[in-house]
């Protein structure tokens, strides 16, 4: 039977490099901690080599749609366009500072993700609507009573000041809210936790190794 | 040094190797989460209709809480991959991070060697959608919409945009399961999908898809410092209530 050494030893490398900064997180040796820092150093690097991979397999994905013409090709095409434009202003016109460059974000990214941003609000008003619709249960009627009493109650009506409202908005917001939110959050952190550990000691391996 | 960090970090490993170690073999009960029961039937669905799973990443990389939730998107993958790799359509991940695409391409490579068929691996299965929120969202809706999907499975960690990605979901009459550790994923989650994981469910998945004894001696751990929090919570305000502390 053919055994593949590969798989332990990359599995050991990653087990060891992770445990070495864990614990040069919580003890403070020199020689540790310089360790932990060159990972570190290492990790920046490779994740912006990783970067570079992600928008190659961008454009290979875009490119293949735009070959074989599935739907939205055009869309690819405008995408693979944007990609090219987009290096070649930062390659040849100045850097990624430059005044080009700049010109592109404020006058064609932003905007763009400022629609989206537009769209998400009437999609989360619409996905509102339709949870009520879906589930017409008591736990959504708090969460829909919350959500509306919350955001009806944070503007300033004028001449509207009902005594105690904005009282009774900062009692659910700083005791109800806030003690859920935290009591999630704990429970996040403790699988948080559970989820590094058991990758880290190897008990879990969501890669190839 | 931080011996208390360090003495909770020995704890939580002790535990889990311990408990992993005890209950091999030994079948622990459950809750039901109704998220894990329909992901399990939407799994055997989709294959059976010839129609493609999606599941997305989010953009939370692999660093900090966010790469908690990335590697138990990850894990989630696998076992959708195992099981619907056979199928004439394969599933298909979306990210928007870098080292997340290249971790679900390195997941699908892993499983189509496992069951010997390398050949059928296509690297484009794992994709970079986009690299900000928004342009992830953007990029993930048209696999939605175009690639066939009957189950979508949103884990890791989103934000608000995650909305863009269930209503697309909603329209092309395909079913979503969603978590994150995100609280703001996790109200859009709770509006917008079927079933959504709330709280640290989504921390629960390898358990409730059997992907080892790890993940149930993980659960244990986390419930028995969970009733350790509560124990310190309460001494804490009692103490303050009488004014020891």
């Amino acid at each position: 039977m053919k055994t593949n050494l590969r798989v332990p030893f990359l599995a050991a490398i990653a087990m060891l490099s992770g445990l070495l900064v864990l614990v040069g997180y919580f003890v403070p040796l020199p020689g540790l901690s310089d360790l932990r820092g060159l990972f570190l150093d290492w990790a920046v690097v490779l994740t912006a080599v990783a970067a570079i991979v992600g928008v190659v397999n961008l454009a290979k994905v875009h490119w293949r749609k735009v070959r074989t013409g599935q739907p939205g090709s055009v869309f690819s095409l405008t995408t693979l366009a944007s990609l090219v434009l987009t290096i070649l202003v930062v390659i040849f016109l100045g850097g990624a500072t430059s005044a080009w460059s700049l010109w592109l974000f404020n006058y064609a990214l932003v905007p763009i993700e400022a629609s989206l941003l537009a769209i998400l609000s009437v999609t989360l008003i619409y996905t509102f609507a339709r949870m009520i619709n879906r589930r017409f249960t008591i736990f959504n009627l708090i969460f829909a009573g919350t959500a509306l009493f919350i955001l009806i109650t944070a503007f300033a009506w004028a001449g509207f000041d009902i005594f105690g409202l904005r009282d009774l908005r900062s009692w659910i917001m700083q005791v109800w809210a806030a003690a859920g939110a935290r009591g999630i959050l704990l429970g996040i952190a403790l699988g948080a936790i559970a989820t590094g550990l058991r990758v880290l000691i190897g008990a879990d391996r969501p890669y190839s190794g | 040094m931080n011996w208390l960090g360090l003495l909770f970090v020995f704890l939580f490993v002790a535990l889990l190797l311990g408990l992993g170690a005890t209950s091999r073999g030994v079948k622990r009960e459950l809750r039901e989460i109704p998220a894990f029961a329909r992901l399990a039937s939407g799994i055997g669905a989709a294959v059976e209709a010839g129609r493609r799973l999606h599941l997305s990443l989010g953009h939370g990389g692999i660093l900090g809480q966010p790469g908690a939730s990335t590697f138990m998107g990850l894990s989630i993958l696998q076992r959708i991959a195992r099981t619907a790799s056979v199928s004439d359509m394969p599933p298909i991940a979306t990210s928007g991070e870098s080292v997340q695409a290249i971790l679900s391409q390195d997941v699908f490579q892993s499983v189509y060697q496992t069951i010997g068929a390398e050949s059928q691996f296509d690297p484009n299965s794992g994709q970079l959608t986009g690299l900000s929120p928004f342009s992830f969202a953007a990029g993930a809706m048209p696999v939605v919409f175009d690639q066939q999907v009957s189950l979508n499975v949103l884990a890791g960690s989103f934000g608000s945009e995650a909305a863009l990605i269930a209503d697309a979901a909603e329209r092309a009459g395909s079913m979503t399961l969603a978590g994150s550790e995100n609280l703001t994923a996790q109200a859009v989650f709770y509006a917008s999908t079927e079933a959504p994981l709330i709280g640290e469910e989504l921390f629960a998945a390898g358990a409730y898809l059997q992907a080892g004894a790890s993940h149930n001696a993980s659960l244990m751990t986390q419930d028995i410092f969970r009733w350790l929090l509560i124990l310190v919570i309460l001494a804490g305000a009692a103490a303050r209530l009488v004014g020891v502390w």
